[in-house]
């Protein structure tokens, strides 16, 4: 058993985190937060450069030959910078699904194009229902002739305003209504029928509604097997889950950061607040509920990394995430006091991601679910 | 970074598992709650000791198995899981062992450490005073050089082991004039020695683990004194990063937990199982999710203290975590089990052999011993996250 990262990863950490909060200080996260693009295309540009874009792919597709567990770190430090933009989307939804489940062409025609940062991808997954699971699919995809016909409403896509392309997940087989009868298809955004609004949120994401209106794409754009998308979909939940907690850790470790620091400048009755018992026992909780998000989740990342099945290891750490950043937060206000609640503060951007970040991609109840299914109740 | 354990750890914790369940299978005594610090079995105490998993960590030179302390949590998560009666030398194996293979002389180690290794010294913990609880660098109890003996006057209180023990641990001032965290010693005899009286205390479960311990008198060779004199405030708190370290402070109560698990799936209320209830299936799920986060907690403890580090922060946080977790258990069993939670081990129609009535108010005191969750927090508020204290 061994904890640590290798030297190359404390490298590509530090590296990371030098970057981001150089390019990216919150003056201009919330230049971006408030464009519409939601991203920086020059950023984008030097984040390819670096290699990010390829990180877990494969060299001999432009990528940076790396593991998820690189990967999550370099989650953890856009956690922590509070990066926005389509990265999530691209490399975690769009780049190792083509990896796990795409055919050789189309990896060899898509993701030199992701590594160098030259296309932006997403996943149209969620609907209106909300849902996670198989029965909430109801987009149609209609066969016709060469092609489908994909008609329906996705919402809570992210970046699908920027993306080239989409993998979206539709019912192929209208006789089946659960796990069966699924299919992925990967879809050019400059498709006749593609109708795309960006949708106000808590985190000042881009997540959209997308609705497909007769939109035809050519059966070799099937990602993965016809019918049968529902465990690759799976899968993409998992990896989805598990590349969010290291957001979540990255998040809420700098929020125990800053407020440690300002408890330790912060004076009142002629003292710093942070020698007041009480304030050190807020701290001491967060740092516990901080190690605990940490521990689960590179616990999940590194089996995932590995290839192991992990379905109980990660909703473990997406449970426990979601409701340790929500007591983090909670606390991070506390201690800073009326301060942390301005719009200028830096701390309300980390507050809106882990509420976001929370339910995106199954919350707890949906995970406690499935921790018991796997306890055998 | 690598979560798993080696396939010589995974068969040593099968060795483990076969071996105490051929012990329950034999009815040579049957699992349950606390059974680390309230089972006191010397035959039990004695088989393990054959097995060599006593000092599994302490140096081959001295008789330990020079092995590392990730076995040693496999070791002891084994115990716990399976509510082993390993009370009789929990303590000298988990602190005092190291203790006197960290600060003991040659002669020391030689004499006392096979005495732990065979499983013969039940070691108590002399501790706490009547007024030396959290503060407890001012303790009272003294002892004064008198040629080559100290004489030892005072009282100890929450003395764990107390009622069983044959050797003691003791913290005592040996310089009253000295500020309070530079004037105390660390002993360890025998207590047979005449003088000490041992006065059980009886917890809020009706059993007895703890104990008030009176010296009046009591001669001890200088021999007996452990590490340097007036240094032991300091060597103590390094015994304490291991007494708060391991996996009891998660898994004292584990057999409740299994239990649990089995009778929802048994019981049936409304024509199904218990588990599938909506309301009682999510909270025994979470458990399960604060468990196993509780178990990351610890087994990173063991890795930090394969480092060669002492686990310091780290074992204030997973204390104060797995203790936290253990009340929550107890509780929850309470009210999943309903007005049968109630019912006490001895009582007609009690589910679970009572276990959950026991855990939940032994569990009481979990968060109190060996540092409460409030001295915890104030190390990991200090020594991890560097606070202030002025």
């Amino acid at each position: 058993m061994n904890l640590a990262f290798t030297e190359e990863q404390e490298m590509l950490k530090n590296m990371a985190r030098n970057f981001l909060s150089d390019k990216f200080p919150k003056t201009v996260v919330k230049e971006i937060e408030e464009s519409e693009p939601g991203y920086s295309p020059e950023s984008w540009k030097e984040m390819a450069e670096l290699g990010w874009m390829g990180v877990p792919l494969p060299e001999k597709y432009g990528g940076g030959d790396m593991s998820f567990l690189d990967l999550a770190v370099l989650l953890e430090e856009m956690g922590r910078a509070c990066l926005p933009g389509p990265y999530f989307s691209t490399e975690v939804l769009g780049g190792l699904t083509i990896l796990d489940i795409g055919s050789e062409e189309q990896k060899q025609e898509y993701l030199p194009k992701l590594a160098s940062g030259e296309a932006i991808f997403t996943l149209a997954l969620t609907e209106p229902s909300a849902r996670y699971d198989a029965a909430g699919i109801q987009t149609k995809a209609t066969a016709d002739k060469d092609a489908y016909i994909l008609n329906g409403t996705k919402l809570f896509v992210p970046d699908a305003h920027i993306a080239d392309y989409i993998l979206v997940v539709a019912r192929s087989d209208e006789k089946s209504k659960g796990e069966g009868g699924i299919t992925i298809f990967i879809v050019d955004t400059k498709s006749p029928g593609i109708s795309c609004t960006v949708l106000k949120t808590i985190a000042n994401d881009k997540l959209c509604e997308v609705i497909f209106d007769r939109v035809k794409v050519p059966k070799e754009n099937i990602v993965g097997q016809l019918n049968q998308g529902w465990s690759a979909v799976q899968r993409i939940i998992q990896r989805a889950a598990v590349a969010k907690c290291c957001e979540m850790v990255g998040c809420i470790q700098q929020a125990l950061d800053m407020t440690v620091s300002y408890a330790k400048e912060r004076k009142q009755y002629d003292r710093p607040i942070g020698s007041f018992q009480v304030i050190q026992h807020y701290c001491a909780d967060m740092a516990t509920d901080v190690d605990g998000t940490r521990l689960s989740t590179y616990q999940a990342a590194w089996m995932l990394s590995e290839g192991l099945p992990c379905t109980k290891e990660v909703a473990i750490a997406k449970a426990w995430a979601g409701e340790a950043c929500q007591r983090v937060m909670a606390l991070a206000h506390q201690i800073h006091g009326a301060i942390g609640v301005t719009i200028d503060h830096d701390l309300q951007y980390y507050t809106r991601r882990a509420k976001a970040a929370e339910v995106s991609f199954g919350d707890a109840s949906f995970y406690r679910e499935i921790v018991a299914q796997e306890m055998g109740l | 970074m690598d979560f798993t354990l080696t396939k010589e750890q995974e068969k040593f914790r099968q060795g483990v598992r076969d071996f105490l369940e051929g012990e329950i299978r034999q009815g040579l005594w049957e699992p349950s709650c606390d059974a680390w610090i309230m089972g006191h079995d010397p035959e039990f105490t004695k088989r393990v000791a054959q097995r060599g998993w006593i000092g599994l960590t302490w140096p081959k030179e001295y008789g330990g198995q020079g092995r590392s302390f990730v076995d040693r949590l496999i070791l002891t998560e084994e115990m716990l899981r399976y509510g082993a009666p390993a009370a009789c030398h929990w303590f000298a194996d988990r602190q005092i062992g190291g203790a006197i293979v960290h600060y003991g002389t040659d002669e020391q180690k030689r004499e006392l450490l096979p005495k732990i290794l065979n499983g013969e010294a039940y070691v108590g913990l002399g501790m706490s005073e009547p007024d030396a609880g959290s503060d407890l660098a001012s303790l009272k109890t003294r002892a004064v050089e008198d040629g080559d003996y100290y004489v030892i006057d005072g009282q100890k209180t929450w003395t764990s082991g107390g009622s069983h023990m044959n050797w003691i641990y003791l913290l005592a001032r040996t310089d009253p004039d000295a500020p309070k965290h530079r004037g105390i010693s660390e002993f360890f005899f025998e207590t047979s020695l005449p003088g000490i009286t041992v006065t059980p205390i009886v917890d809020i479960t009706g059993g007895v683990h703890f104990n008030e311990v009176f010296f009046e008198s009591v001669r001890i060779p200088k021999k007996c004194l452990i590490g340097e004199k007036n240094r032991g405030f300091y060597q103590v708190l390094n015994q304490l990063d291991y007494e708060r370290s391991g996996m009891e402070r998660l898994m004292g109560n584990y057999p409740l937990f299994e239990a649990l698990i089995q009778y929802t799936k048994e019981t049936r209320r409304n024509g199904k199982p218990l588990c599938e209830d909506p309301v009682i299936r999510p909270k025994l799920a979470q458990l399960k999710i604060e468990f196993e986060i509780g178990r990351l907690h610890m087994y990173r403890i063991a890795v930090v203290m394969d480092d060669g580090r002492a686990p310091n922060w780290e074992s204030a946080m997973s204390k104060a975590y797995g203790t936290t977790f253990e009340q929550r258990l107890a509780s929850t069993a309470i009210e999943i089990l309903g007005l049968y939670g109630q019912l006490s081990p001895q009582s007609k129609r009690v589910p679970i052999r009572g276990m959950a009535y026991h855990s939940y108010l032994s569990s009481k005191g979990y968060s109190l011993q060996a540092g409460t969750s409030e001295i915890l927090k104030n190390i990991l508020a200090s020594r991890k996250l560097e606070l202030p204290s002025q």
